[in-house]
């Protein structure tokens, strides 16, 4: 059976932002974050109907400024946060703002799909995460496996959690960190980790590495220098709650067990420009995804660093294949640390990469160029993880 | 005599026969037949066997005139008639000599019959004389056995006395220590008195013998046990307590434990040797450790003293040896020679030869060797290991071969010991050990050239930044040292270093040396001692360690220079392209190497150079690269691009960019060929950009002023299709400047563009970098391979410039043009 070839999606923006729907659990959703300074910026909700191979898109208006960074709530999936820019008085400022999908988004679009860019509904602000006092933010991110009511967002140095209440109305700062050094200290990107009862995020500024507490909000560990150069992008091992990946501008990406910080676990060095997204697959954390400025995104199978046991990929047929190659398997050794499939169907630099929630074998990636491709795992290796 | 009766001339043929008889009478006419029997075939030669008159008559009649035919006959009566005169003569003389024959043995006839009546006579004397012999040795019988018999006794009286003086005698002997004598005496007596011991008085005299013979045997003993006697008297000694019926394994053990303290002694002097130089040996390590850094400027100078280095503290290792050989070895050699005499070799007679004594002595003799042989060698072995400094191999291979050498004489005397073998390991051992040493020393020295090359890299390359900053980087590249001298003078050392390495390990199979031709120094030493432990480990380690420069280094542009990675980059090309197969088929000559086992084969090691190489040149191209990124980076991302002033000039980070890259390419240059590039046009720079900025620019910039947008990602993506093969930014790099300068420039600039699209832009601020983006493009299209590479990136942080801008209007291109030539 040949896999299916990847569906791709253009948009008429620049774009950088995509995240997946977490809290849609049924359907394959998408959304991308547009960046345009000159018109009125979107958010693309991109439906993927598997089964036809087919993408629905809506369409709804974002009208605060280019996004940067979006994020779906985890609870609720009319909810989404974004970064975006803001331009007044010469002078631009990265805010970020909780908003609500209006209601009708899904039945409005399908009926009309055409006009959906000319007449396209807007966004419900629920509240700013107001960051006048502490500048740009860089991200927010959602409470992982949360009710939807905390949210930490990343401005300059400083770290802010926020309680949403008055059902998403009002944020306010229920505690805050700030990042002391010389220097200009800036986080770039930051993720919290869904293990440790949601108490812990690691956040990275410049070339290291940050664990924090958040109850005490103080720093657990810092990794100095985990990269040659600016770190991009981090993700937690949904499944081994001390493992951490990362990428940057020296092209490589690292795997980190947090206890012991001196030495990465793994190091790849697939890309041949910085990697921008790093992302470990929701179920077989083996499935490692990567989107770089080199237009490439790199599907890597890391068994030996994965939660799932060597012996678990063996011993089993492999359905795809006919009978012949089933003897072959068998003798086979347990799968080695490699790489699965490049992706080569971006023309322009690949800023994001996201597993869908949904489906644990598809995923999209999107390029600066407004190109958004979905691919899936092949279907080979599928099996071979399944059975 | 038939032919007397034949007329003479009518029958020439009797007379021939007469002549011929004659003749072999004689025996003188072997020749003459041979000519007659050539002859004879012609029945007209007259001389001829086969001579027919009647034939020779007619053929005359025919042939002749009647004057001839008398004239031949005339002729021919003549010759009959000398014929007939001449056969008249020798009748004659045969007749008389008949004659005179005849009375002789007439003569003879008489003699003889006188001569039988003498003998008749003698006989008769004889006879005569017989007889009275006979009756003489009758009368002379009796008293001849009586003689005899009185002889008998005389001699029996004589032994007699012998035993009576015997104890007398021993006893003087005693006194007078001739201890040799005395058992040669009492040998002789011993086994008549055991004999003839039941008899009282014999009884007595043995019984005498022995007590004297307990006692000299106790002497001996003491003088035995003594140990102050020299090797030649105590062998006299073990002779003679051998000779008294002494144990012969007692006699062994006593002999072999004497001779162990005495070489005991020996081998003690030999240690406390051992001590003093151990002592004077972390002395010279401490000295070893100050001098490298002592001379760090010219690997020259300090490849004399550095880790070849040795001064000469307490003895060396020759005089060492030479002492072990002298004291010990020469000592053993003589105890086990006269232990042989004793025990050994001795004419075997009856008594020892039943008791195997031979056997056993041999047995205890080969015990006590290994024993004090392996004290030996430990000791041996000890001070091999202190010897640490490389610096004078001869040294050391002369007095291992002192030491094998001397060995050898052991083995002629010991023929199955085994001593020489080990003797042999421990050279081997130190064979070995010595390779290993070498091979950490030449990594030594390549570090500390390296470390100089380092510093002479450095001092000047301060003197640059100095110079740039003040306005002309490559003004002050005069001082620098080139790249080219470092590497040629880099490489040489290394060259010779190794060619003096191979040259002292060379020392190990020479010749004269006596252990050579061993299996070990002829096979596996030459292949997997020199070639594989040595050289092609040293190569390893340069590669190995030239990886380890871009793994070590991998953060933020590292520690180690740019230039140096350069240098070794080419460093390791060379070696690919041409040093290791040199070394290695030099090697392989001085060494004759036959490769018994498998070996490293050149083209590994090349491709392992060539892979260190392409690892450096990476290495170098991505530590460049960065550093001019972190420039573009800063200067991107510090600036206010949206609230900046109209541009006036290229900022000076650009012409920064654009100096270093031309260093950077001189720097290159200097080691690497320039490379194949597209061609061009001669100018390039400004056709290109005029075009991008007119025509392409417009096409591309128009859809985002209009609302249909999607055109735009057509548009976009039609434009990178015409680029259509994807440009890697951190990929691997040829081995030439061009290819190494645009791997350079697209790190560059893609750094660039990644950090545009992060920032948003005002007017000006576009403006500004169409400004340093045209200036870049007319100064570096001319270092790259293909120049659209340049055009391509820097169309793209324009563009990207421009989407990112609040108010995009461009900058007139001739403004920009004004603005670039002015600087």
């Amino acid at each position: 059976m040949e896999d299916d070839a990847p569906v791709i999606y253009g948009l008429e923006f620049q774009a950088r932002a995509l995240t997946a729907q977490t809290a849609e659990t049924d359907a394959i959703r998408f959304l991308v974050g547009t960046q345009s300074l000159k018109f009125d910026n979107q958010i693309h909700i991109i439906d993927f109907d598997d089964e036809n191979n087919m993408i629905n898109k809506s369409v709804l208006l974002h009208d605060a400024g280019e996004i940067w960074h979006i994020n779906g709530s985890p609870a609720d999936k009319a909810v989404l946060t974004t970064c975006y820019s803001k331009t007044s008085e010469s002078r631009v400022l990265t805010c970020a703002a909780v908003w609500r999908m209006p209601p009708e988004w899904e039945s409005g679009s399908h009926e009309s799909p055409d006009d959906s860019s000319n007449n396209p509904q807007t966004l419900e602000l629920l509240c700013h995460l107001d960051n006048t006092a502490h500048g740009s933010v860089a991200c927010v991110l959602w409470e992982p496996m949360g009710d939807g009511k905390r949210l930490i967002s990343l401005a300059e140095n400083h770290v802010l959690l926020w309680d949403l209440q008055e059902s998403s109305t009002k944020a306010t700062i229920s505690s805050s960190a700030t990042l002391e050094g010389k220097g200009q200290l800036k986080f770039t990107t930051g993720k919290w980790s869904p293990h440790h009862n949601s108490t812990q995020l690691a956040t990275a500024n410049d070339t290291a590495i940050r664990g924090w507490d958040l109850r005490s909000m103080s720093q657990i560990y810092c990794i100095e220098n985990a990269h040659g150069q600016l770190v991009r992008d981090l993700d937690f091992n949904p499944n081994k709650q001390y493992y951490l990946a990362s990428c940057g501008d020296d092209c490589k990406v690292k795997f980190w067990d947090v206890r012991h910080i001196n030495e990465p676990v793994k190091c790849l060095e697939e890309h041949s420009h910085w990697v921008w997204s790093v992302r470990y697959n929701h179920s077989h954390d083996q499935l490692l995804l990567t989107g770089s400025s080199d237009s490439r995104v790199i599907l890597s199978n890391m068994v030996s660093i994965s939660s799932e046991p060597f012996g678990h990929l063996v011993d089993d047929d492999d359905l795809s294949d006919n009978e012949e190659s089933q003897q072959e398997d068998k003798g086979k050794e347990p799968l080695q640390d490699s790489i699965i499939a490049t992706y080569e169907e971006h023309e322009d630099s690949v800023y994001a990469v996201e597993w869908s929630a949904a489906d644990p074998w598809l995923f999209a990636s999107l390029s600066y160029d407004g190109r958004l491709v979905i691919n899936r795992v092949p279907r080979a290796l599928k099996y071979r993880i399944l059975l | 005599m038939s032919s007397d009766t034949t007329p003479p001339d009518s029958d020439p043929k009797g007379q021939r026969r007469v002549h011929n008889m004659l003749k072999l009478y004689y025996g003188l006419n072997e020749e003459g037949k041979v000519a007659d029997q050539a002859e004879s075939l012609d029945p007209c030669d007259i001389n001829g066997l086969h001579f027919d008159p009647d034939v020779y008559l007619n053929k005359l009649r025919k042939e002749c005139s009647l004057g001839e035919l008398m004239d031949h006959e005339s002729c021919m009566v003549k010759q009959i008639r000398s014929l007939d005169s001449d056969m008249q003569t020798l009748v004659y003389e045969n007749y008389n000599k008949f004659i005179s024959a005849t009375d002789t043995i007439r003569k003879m006839k008489n003699d003889f019959k006188k001569m039988e009546d003498e003998m008749d006579c003698l006989s008769a004397n004889m006879t005569a004389i017989t007889e009275f012999s006979a009756r003489i040795s009758g009368t002379l019988q009796d008293q001849h056995a009586q003689i005899t018999k009185l002889s008998g006794v005389h001699t029996l009286l004589r032994k007699l006395q012998f035993l009576f003086e015997l104890p007398a005698r021993l006893n003087k002997c005693l006194e007078l220590q001739a201890y040799a004598q005395a058992v040669s005496a009492h040998r002789r007596a011993r086994c008549v008195l055991q004999q003839y011991s039941h008899m009282p008085s014999f009884r007595g005299i043995q019984d005498d013998c022995h007590v004297i013979m307990e006692q000299l045997a106790q002497q001996l003993r003491q003088k035995f046990r003594d140990g102050g006697s020299s090797a030649k008297d105590l062998s006299e000694c073990v002779e003679l307590l051998l000779q008294l019926d002494e144990p012969a394994e007692e006699l062994c053990d006593k002999f072999l434990s004497h001779a162990q303290s005495r070489l005991e002694v020996d081998l003690q002097g030999l240690e406390a040797e051992l001590k003093d130089s151990a002592v004077s040996d972390t002395g010279r390590g401490s000295v070893q450790k100050t001098s490298p850094g002592s001379n760090p400027v010219s690997p020259s100078s300090s490849s004399v003293n550095n880790p070849f280095l040795s001064p000469t503290a307490g003895t060396d290792i020759l005089e060492f040896i030479d002492r072990g050989c002298n004291e010990f070895v020469s000592s053993l050699c003589l105890v086990i020679a006269s232990y042989q005499e004793l025990f050994i070799n001795r004419p075997q007679e009856g008594e020892f030869a039943s008791k195997n004594i031979p056997e056993m002595a041999n047995g205890k003799l080969h015990v006590f060797v290994d024993t004090l042989a392996a004290r030996y060698f430990s000791l041996v072995e000890r001070r091999i290991q202190e010897e640490k400094g490389v610096s004078d191999n001869s040294l050391l291979v002369r007095a291992l071969d002192r030491f094998h050498r001397r060995l050898q004489a052991i083995s002629k005397l010991l023929p199955g010991s085994a001593v020489p073998s080990h003797g042999t390991e421990i050279v081997v051992r130190a064979a070995r050990e010595r390779i290993k040493q070498y091979l950490s020393a030449l990594q030594t020295f390549y570090h500390d050239s390296l470390t100089d090359v380092r510093q002479a890299l450095a001092a000047p390359r301060l003197a640059v930044g100095g110079a740039s900053a003040s306005g002309g980087g490559a003004s002050s590249k005069d001082d620098t040292p080139s790249l080219p001298e470092l590497l040629a003078s880099l490489s040489n050392f290394i060259l010779n270093q190794l060619k003096s390495v191979l040259a002292s390990v060379h020392l190990f199979t020479a010749k004269d040396i006596t252990f050579s031709n061993k299996p070990y120094f002829k096979g596996e030493f030459c292949s997997q001692g020199v070639r594989e432990g040595l050289v092609v480990s040293f190569i390893k380690f340069i590669c190995q360690s030239s990886r380890q420069y871009c793994e070590s280094t991998g953060d933020r542009g590292g520690s180690t220079p740019p230039a140096l990675l350069l240098l070794l980059s080419r460093l390791c090309l060379d070696y690919e392209t041409s040093t290791i197969s040199y070394i290695l088929t030099l090697t392989d000559e001085q060494f004759l190497v036959q490769h018994h086992t498998p070996v490293t084969p050149v083209t590994a090691l090349c491709a392992e150079a060539r892979e260190a190489a392409q690892k450096l040149l990476n290495h170098y191209v991505k530590v460049q690269g960065l550093i001019i990124s972190q420039m573009l980076r800063k200067s991107v991302e510090t600036r206010d691009w949206v609230n900046t002033i109209e541009p006036r000039n290229v900022r000076a980070v650009m012409k920064r960019v654009v100096e270093d890259t031309t260093s950077i390419d001189v720097q290159v240059g200097l080691l690497y060929e320039e490379g194949v590039r597209k061609a061009h046009s001669s100018d390039s720079s400004k056709r290109t950009f005029s075009v991008y900025s007119s025509s392409r620019q417009q096409i591309r910039y128009a859809p985002s002023y209009t609302p249909s947008a999607p055109m735009d990602t057509n548009l976009l993506s039609n434009i990178h299709k015409l680029f259509s093969e994807r440009i890697d930014i951190f990929s691997p790099v040829e081995f030439n400047k061009v290819s190494v300068l645009t791997g350079i420039i697209k790190i560059s600039l893609k750094t660039f563009l990644e950090c545009v699209r992060l920032r948003t832009f005002g007017r000006y601020g576009l403006q500004q970098i169409q400004v340093d983006c045209h200036y870049l493009q007319m100064y570096l299209w001319r270092f790259v391979s293909d120049e659209n590479l340049v055009h391509f990136l820097l169309d793209e942080i324009v563009g990207s410039a421009a989407h990112r801008c609040l108010d995009p209007s461009p900058m007139e291109q001739s403004v920009t043009e004004v603005i670039c030539e002015r600087g």
